[in-house]
C-alpha cells in the first residue's frame, strides 16, 4: 500500500487480464485482455450479457479466482501472484462481498454473520461484538441482531450482508446483482444504502444487467465476449431513467 | 498464527460443530454408534483385564514367591499327562529326607488333600477341602492362624485327632460361637478344633481357600487311604536363594528316589513364577482378542464418521464458499471440519462410557474390579484419534474446495 503509484488514489489496477478455463479438451476464453483502473471512492457498474465474462471478472477482482495471465494490483499489492492463504487474507481485509442471494450462514444469527470476517481477521471477541453491532446499526438493523436469516425479510437479509461486507472496512465493496432477488421497492432501498456507503467514501463495484440499477453508478463498464466494450462516465443515476 | 487467533478459530469451529450436530441430532447419534460400540468394548476389555490381574495377584500372593512346590506332575507342561503317570508317588518320607538334609530350606511340609463333608452336631458344611499335612504346612502355604494355634509336631507325629479349620467352615459350623476346643466330624471320625485360619479368599476365582480343614497327615491316610502322592512345600530362606534351594532339593530328591544319573527327574519342582508366566500368556491372548474386537469396531465406526463427514462437507459446500469468500483460509476450514469430526467421536466416546459404566458393575460380580480412570482417559484419547483420522480426508476435501465453485453450489 505504501508503494501505490497514484498517491493512494488508485485501488484497482487490472492490466491485460486473461482467464482461460479448461473444459476437457476445449479451452474457454472467459476474459481476453481486460485492462481497467479503479480509483478510490469510485462507484462502478459492470454490465454485460450473460457469458460476457462479468462474473469471471468479479471473481478475479474479488480474489476468489486468479487470472491465467496479466497483472492485478489491489491497493498496490500484486494479487495475481498470491497463494491461497494470502488471497484469503486479502479477501478478508480488502474486500466486502454483497451477493445476489445474500449468502448468509443460515444457522447463525445476524450478529454472528456480521462478526465472521472479524473472527477470520483475528479481532478480539469484545471488539468484534462492538464493531458488528455498529455495522448492523449502520444498516438499520440494530434491533435485529439475534434474528436468524430465515426470520428476516429479503431486504433485511441483504442489509445484514452489507453490514458483513462493511465491518472490516474493506478497500472495495463488490456487489454482485445486489437487488436481483428483491422486489423493486426493497431493491431501491438497498440501492439507497449502497449510495450512502459511496458517499461515506467507500469504493463500490457492482455487477448488474439492469440499466436502471447501473444508472446509480458513476461509471459504467460494459463487457462483451471477454473484452471491455465501453467504459464511460454516467450521469449520476435515478434522474436518467424511470 | 497467533495463539489468540487460533483460539478464536477453535471456538468458532466448536460452536459450528455443535450447531451442525444439533441440527442433525438423529443422524449424529446414529453415526456415532460404531464409536459407541468401540468405546464400550475398550472400556469393558480394559476393566476385565484389570479385574483378571487383580484376581490373579490376590490369588498368587497366597502361593508365596519364595516357596517351591514339589509334585509328581509339573503345573504346566506341553507333554501328555500319561508320561508322568507311572512316576513313583511322593511320600512323607521324601519330605522327611528334605527336612533332614536341606541346609537352605527354612521350612518343609508335606500335604495331601481330598474333598469331604464336615459336621458339627446337626450342621454340615459340604465339599470341604480336607488337607492332611505336617506341622510346618502353615509356614509354607501362606495361611495364618486367626484363633487358637497350629497343630504341634507332637500332634502330627502322634496322629492326634486335632484339626485347624478354615474361615468359612468356622463361620458355617460355629456361628457366633468360639470353635476352639469344640469337635467336628470328618468322614465319621471326630476331631478337636485347635485353631482357625484367617480369611484367604479364593484361588484364581475357582477354589475357595476358606472352605477347608487341616488334619495331621497320618490321620488323613487313615481316613482316605495312604496311597496318594503328597505335595512337598519348601520355603526358601530368601527369594535370592530360591534357585540354589531348588538345586539342592533336586539333588536330595534324586538320591532319595534313586534316580540314576543321566535320566530326567521323576518329580516336578513348581513355583509361583510358572503361574505368573502362564497367566501373562493368557493375559496377552485376552488383550489381543480385545484389541482386535475393539480395533474392528472403531475402524467401522471411523468409516461411518468419515462417510457422514463427506456428506456434511457436500451439504455445506455453499457455506464453505461463503466462509472462504469472507476470509477463511484452507487451514481454518480444515480445522473446522476436523473439530466437527472429533466432537462427533467424542460424543460417541462419552455415550460409550456412560453405557459401559454400569456394565462394569456386572463384570465386578465375576472379577474384583472397577473402571480404572486410565481406561476412561484412553477411551477419550482413542475417540479423538479416530475423530482426527476419519475427519482428515473430508476436511481436506472441504479445505481444497474452489471458492468460486463452492459459492455457485446450490
Amino acid at each position: 500500500m505504501a508503494e501505490n503509484p497514484n498517491n493512494g488514489k488508485q485501488v484497482i489496477n487490472l492490466s491485460n487480464i486473461t482467464r482461460i478455463y479448461e473444459m476437457g479438451a476445449e479451452q474457454i476464453h472467459a476474459l481476453e485482455g481486460i485492462s481497467l483502473q479503479v480509483d478510490r471512492n469510485e462507484y462502478l457498474a459492470v454490465m454485460g450479457p450473460s457469458g460476457s465474462g462479468k462474473s469471471t471478472l468479479m471473481n478475479i477482482v474479488g480474489c476468489l479466482d486468479t487470472p491465467t495471465s496479466g497483472l492485478y494490483e489491489l491497493n498496490g499489492l500484486n494479487v495475481s501472484e498470491m497463494n491461497d492463504n494470502e488471497l484469503a487474507r486479502v479477501r478478508n481485509k480488502e474486500i466486502g462481498f454483497v451477493f445476489q442471494t445474500f449468502n448468509l450462514l443460515p444457522r447463525s444469527d445476524a450478529l454472528h454473520n456480521v462478526e465472521l470476517p472479524l473472527v477470520y481477521g483475528g479481532v478480539s471477541r469484545d471488539a468484534r461484538r462492538k464493531l458488528a453491532r455498529e455495522a448492523l446499526e449502520h444498516v438499520g438493523l440494530g434491533d435485529r441482531t439475534h434474528h436468524k436469516p430465515n426470520e428476516l425479510s429479503g431486504g433485511q437479509r441483504q442489509r445484514v450482508a452489507i453490514a458483513r461486507a462493511l465491518v472490516n472496512k474493506p478497500s472495495i465493496i463488490l456487489a454482485d446483482e445486489p437487488t436481483g432477488n428483491l422486489d423493486t421497492k426493497t431493491g431501491d432501498e438497498i440501492m439507497g444504502l449502497i449510495e450512502e456507503l459511496h458517499k461515506l467514501g467507500n469504493t463500490i463495484i457492482m455487477v448488474t444487467h439492469e440499466e436502471y440499477i447501473a444508472d446509480h453508478a458513476h461509471r459504467i463498464v460494459r463487457l462483451r465476449d471477454g473484452r471491455i466494450e465501453s467504459d464511460e462516465k454516467a450521469q449520476n443515476g435515478k434522474t436518467l431513467i424511470r | 498464527m497467533s495463539p489468540a487467533y487460533f483460539f478464536a478459530e477453535l471456538k468458532e469451529g466448536l460452536s459450528i460443530s455443535f450447531r451442525a450436530i444439533r441440527a442433525n441430532k438423529m443422524r449424529s447419534v446414529l453415526t456415532t454408534l460404531g464409536i459407541v460400540i468401540g468405546i464400550v468394548s475398550v472400556t469393558l476389555m480394559g476393566t476385565a483385564i484389570e479385574g483378571l490381574n487383580r484376581a490373579f495377584n490376590n490369588s498368587i500372593s497366597a502361593l508365596g514367591a519364595d516357596v517351591l512346590f514339589v509334585n509328581k506332575f509339573p503345573w504346566f507342561t506341553s507333554d501328555d499327562w500319561f508320561l508322568f503317570r507311572n512316576r513313583k508317588d511322593l511320600t512323607v518320607e521324601h519330605s522327611r529326607a528334605l527336612e533332614r538334609q536341606s541346609t537352605l530350606a527354612r521350612a518343609v511340609s508335606a500335604s495331601v488333600g481330598w474333598i469331604a463333608n464336615v459336621k458339627h452336631r446337626e450342621k454340615t458344611t459340604e465339599n470341604v477341602f480336607v488337607n492332611g499335612a505336617t506341622a510346618d504346612y502353615m509356614s509354607t502355604s501362606g495361611a495364618t492362624i486367626l484363633q487358637g494355634r497350629n497343630m504341634t509336631i507332637a500332634e502330627v507325629d502322634g496322629n492326634r485327632p486335632v484339626c485347624v479349620i478354615g474361615f468359612d467352615v468356622a463361620a458355617n459350623l460355629f456361628p457366633g460361637e468360639d470353635p476352639i476346643g469344640k469337635f467336628v466330624k470328618i468322614h465319621g471320625h471326630t476331631y478337636r478344633v485347635v485353631g482357625t485360619f484367617d480369611k484367604m479368599g479364593s484361588f484364581l476365582g475357582m477354589m475357595n481357600l476358606d472352605n477347608r480343614v487341616v488334619i495331621p497327615i497320618g490321620e488323613f491316610s487313615r481316613l482316605f487311604g495312604g496311597k496318594r502322592s503328597v505335595q512337598i512345600n519348601i520355603k526358601a530362606a530368601s527369594l535370592q536363594e530360591l534357585d540354589d534351594t531348588k538345586e539342592e532339593i533336586r539333588g536330595i530328591l534324586r538320591k532319595a528316589r534313586k534316580v540314576p544319573p543321566g535320566t530326567p527327574d521323576d518329580f516336578a519342582i513348581n513355583q509361583q513364577e510358572m503361574l505368573t508366566k502362564a497367566f501373562s500368556g493368557i493375559g496377552v491372548v485376552v488383550a489381543a482378542i480385545g484389541l482386535f474386537i475393539t480395533g474392528l469396531s472403531l475402524f467401522v465406526g471411523g468409516i461411518g464418521i468419515m462417510n457422514i463427514m463427506f456428506v456434511s462437507v457436500t451439504e455445506r459446500t455453499k457455506e464453505i464458499g461463503i466462509r472462504k469468500a469472507i476470509g477463511a483460509r484452507r487451514k481454518t476450514i480444515l480445522l473446522q471440519f476436523l473439530i466437527e469430526s472429533v466432537v462427533l467421536c467424542l460424543l460417541g466416546g462419552i455415550i460409550g462410557l456412560v453405557i459401559a459404566f454400569p456394565l462394569t458393575f456386572v463384570v465386578d460380580q465375576i472379577l474384583p474390579t472397577a473402571m480404572p480412570l486410565s481406561v476412561v482417559g484412553i477411551s477419550l484419547l482413542v475417540s479423538i484419534v479416530v475423530g482426527v483420522t476419519s475427519g482428515l480426508l473430508p476436511a481436506y476435501r472441504a479445505a481444497k474446495l474452489d471458492p468460486v465453485e463452492a459459492l455457485r453450489y446450490e
